[in-house]
């Protein structure tokens, strides 16, 4: 099953390495993977998309406890959560194509940031499946070019992970 | 305050925390840290002949002591070098801090003479490595890494310091610090009450029950607490490979160790149980055999520091993470407070079944008129040494045949390569031993391949005297690559010859020791007990034995615990 592990980390050198280190040492695999220093400088906020059996994602948390640096962490997917990704597309854009995006664009509730006469770059943000609904709809023919963030989460309601 | 450069800060912490010995080697990223060294005389180096035995002394060490070991190196070769070693203890959880000279922080990231990224090399074997980033930091980061090492489950930390950390003339202030702050390292302090009341009544209500020990045992400190409640309940006790002395096993319940070359009784009462008590052991693929066909009708306890260890490859019904002495003291006292007792009558059953799985094998092998037997070689040196040996071992045949016919009574003094099953550990391990035990019996059972792969340890050996006995089960082959031969590849035995051995005789004197061969078997007795009478002299016993023997029992490959070979002939 896919799960989204949520992990606070020592924000120091190294210490990422470890965590990626982690997964390809013990075969356990990586889908998304998203980092960046916390409003506390001193922590980083990591978040993995993976997979596997309830056995191996037990051990994915406990492998990840046990790095000295890993100072607290949660499966979102265990309960109710926000999953969101960001995406930029360039897409080919011209004559009829050009109204056709926009439609797409405010049906999927992007927006276009970035405009020449043959081509719209567009920005949206959701959850993965949504993004690649976006793309299905505009077709692969007309995709440029793609960049995704990978997946961050948080937990819904009171629930906080932090110190 | 006082004002020290970063060299002196280094080996003013180690003083400080209490380091007596370290082991190692020199070169140019280490040169200012060995001249701090020159400069004192509390903590003593010993100077080895390859790195990777360095780390195989502090390991001895570290093992027969429960105290962590330290290794000190310089940076590219020398670091690489001690990587066998670093993944030996790692696999065996056994505390150590090695020490790493680095080219100069303005150096890194230029492919500089001597520039390994030992933090990346390093990181897969160890349990955390640090490296120094201002001489001002050294106190602090030793004090880390001392303490990361020896508390939780223990492991090997790397710490790596670049050249430009011990500059002679430049001095900070020193202070070293009595405690270390680390939000996101809490080693469990006890184990969960509620789940050890839950065990103590499972303890209880058994029928056929069964304590599976490991060398987390020996770890945390924990044998008496074992024997204890061990005793208490009357239960059958094993325990792994690495677990050897955590109970006595001369004593009536201990059925000797399981697994692959386990004994008949204990890899039959495991598969037969109703109810597995898994101290400080990780169900690991050379003792449970196929995880699938994993004792059956058994309900299983595990009690662990780590959390990772339980459930990993066999589900636990009760998991406790704890520190196991803690954990034993408490289930100790519920044990004893408890109205109920264990199920008697159920038990008397169960003995009696044991009982009789004990006469039917009974670890026999065949003697010969002739021949040495291995076996027979490693009960004489039980009986001459009366049990009390520190018995270092390499890997293969002879490693097993130690395990098996030394009997060790105590904690700490069975000390092999278990995890990562190094050969050439266990000359330099011997080694680490002598050194801090000068008045004890150290042997080091050995093979004429495992030997070849530290010999030059003997010249170290010289150096500082230290007089281990080293008995070479020399069968003129890698006996245990040949077994393997033997039985899965129809004999076809390749590259498992040792063809041009050397005079080991010649050898061991060209060091400036003592040889001694023994090729007939009525030279067996009186020879080794001139070997052991010459107490101050390293001896290297060449003992010629049996090149046909093999190791049993020996599980069936993808079987049960049950499923094994007791001869060449026979499967249960
Ligand atoms: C460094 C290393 N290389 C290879 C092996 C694989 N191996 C395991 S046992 C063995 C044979 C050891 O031969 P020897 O030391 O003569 O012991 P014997 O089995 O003959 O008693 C080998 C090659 C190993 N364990 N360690
Ligand atoms: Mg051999």
């Amino acid at each position: 099953m896919r799960r989204i592990i949520s992990v606070l980390l020592e924000n120091e050198p190294g210490a990422l390495s470890r965590v990626v280190g982690l997964f390809s040492q013990r075969n356990y695999n990586i889908e998304t993977l998203t980092v960046a220093p916390t409003e506390d400088e001193t922590l980083s906020r990591l978040t993995v998309t993976t997979s596997g059996s309830d056995k191996v994602i037990e051990q994915i948390t406990k492998q990840l406890n046990k790095l000295i640096e890993v100072v607290k962490l949660v499966d979102l997917t265990e309960g109710a959560h926000i999953e969101r990704e960001l995406m930029l597309v360039k897409l080919k854009a011209t004559g009829s194509q050009r109204a056709e995006i926009k439609r797409t664009v405010d049906i999927f509730r992007g927006q276009i940031v970035d405009v020449t006469s043959s081509v719209y770059t567009v920005q949206l943000a959701g959850d993965s499946s949504k993004l690649d609904g976006f793309i299905q709809a505009v077709g692969t023919s007309g995709v440029l070019e793609v960049v995704r963030t990978g997946v961050s989460g948080i937990a819904r309601g009171e629930k906080v992970l932090s110190l | 305050m006082e004002l020290l450069s970063g060299a002196d800060m280094l080996i003013r912490s180690l003083q400080d925390e209490g380091i007596e010995y370290i082991y190692g080697y020199p070169g140019g990223a280490a040169l200012h840290i060995y001249d701090a060294l020159f400069r004192q005389d509390k903590v003593k180096h010993i100077l080895v002949r390859h790195e990777q035995a360095a780390v195989h002394m502090a390991d001895g060490y570290a093992r027969a002591t429960g105290k962590p070991g330290t290794v000190l190196v310089t940076s590219g070769p020398g670091a690489t070098n001690t990587i066998t070693g670093i993944a030996t203890a790692f696999m065996d959880s056994i505390p150590m801090v090695v020490l790493c000279g680095q080219v100069a922080s303005t150096l890194i990231g230029e492919d500089a003479f001597q520039e390994t990224d030992m933090i990346g090399v390093s990181r897969p074997v160890v349990k955390h490595n640090l490296s120094v980033r201002h001489p001002e930091e050294i106190p602090e980061v030793i004090r880390k890494a001392y303490y990361i090492a020896s508390t939780g489950r223990p492991g090997p930390v790397v710490v790596d310091i670049p050249k430009d950390m011990t500059t002679p003339n430049e001095r900070y202030e020193y202070a070293y610090p009595k405690k270390v702050k680390l939000r996101s390292y809490n080693p469990a302090v006890r184990g969960h009450a509620g789940q050890i009341k839950k065990a103590v009544d499972m303890l209880m209500a058994a029928k056929r029950p069964i304590i599976y020990a490991g060398g987390g045992v020996i770890l945390g400190k924990a044998s008496s607490q074992l024997t204890e409640l061990t005793q208490t309940l009357g239960f059958p006790i094993t325990n792994t490979l690495m677990g050897i002395g955590c109970y006595p096993a001369t004593d009536k319940q201990h059925l000797g160790w399981l697994g692959m070359h386990g004994t008949y009784e204990a890899n039959m009462a495991m598969h037969h149980s109703d109810l597995i008590l898994c101290v400080g052991a990780r169900f690991d693929d050379r003792v449970t055999n196929a995880t699938e066909k994993f004792c059956p009708g058994a309900r299983i306890i595990h009690i662990d520091i780590d959390p990772a260890s339980i459930s990993k490859t066999v589900d636990a019904d009760v998991p406790i993470v704890g520190p196991v002495d803690a954990v034993l003291k408490e289930m100790l006292s519920l044990v004893k407070e408890s109205k109920d007792k264990p199920d008697a009558e159920a038990l008397g059953s169960w003995w009696k079944q044991i009982e009789e799985w004990r006469a039917f094998h009974g670890m026999r092998y065949e003697t010969s008129p002739d021949v040495i037997k291995p076996q027979e070689v490693v009960e004489m040196l039980w009986k001459l040494t009366n049990g009390d040996a520190f018995v270092t071992t390499d890997v293969g045949q002879h490693q097993m045949f130690a395990a098996q016919y030394y009997k060790f009574d105590k904690p700490n003094r069975w000390i092999n390569s278990g995890g990562l099953g190094t050969m050439g550990f266990g000359l330099p391990a011997a080694m680490g031993i002598k050194l801090t035990h000068p008045e004890d019996e150290v042997l080091c059972f050995t093979g004429e391949g495992s030997i070849q792969m530290n010999i030059q340890e003997l010249s170290t050996c010289k150096q500082y005297d230290l007089p281990v006995k080293i008995i070479n089960l020399n069968n003129q082959a890698l006996g245990m690559v040949k077994q393997w031969q033997d039985m899965n590849y129809e004999s076809r035995h390749s590259q498992s010859y040792m063809e041009s051995l050397p005079d080991f005789i010649k050898l061991a004197e060209a060091y400036g020791h003592v040889g001694v061969r023994i090729d007939r078997k009525e030279d067996l007795e009186p020879k080794l007990k001139e070997v052991l009478a010459m107490k101050d002299k390293l001896v290297f016993v060449d003992i010629y034995v049996d090149r046909f023997e093999h190791v049993y029992p020996m599980q069936v490959a993808r079987g049960s615990m049950k499923d094994m070979w007791l001869s060449k002939t026979e499967r249960v």
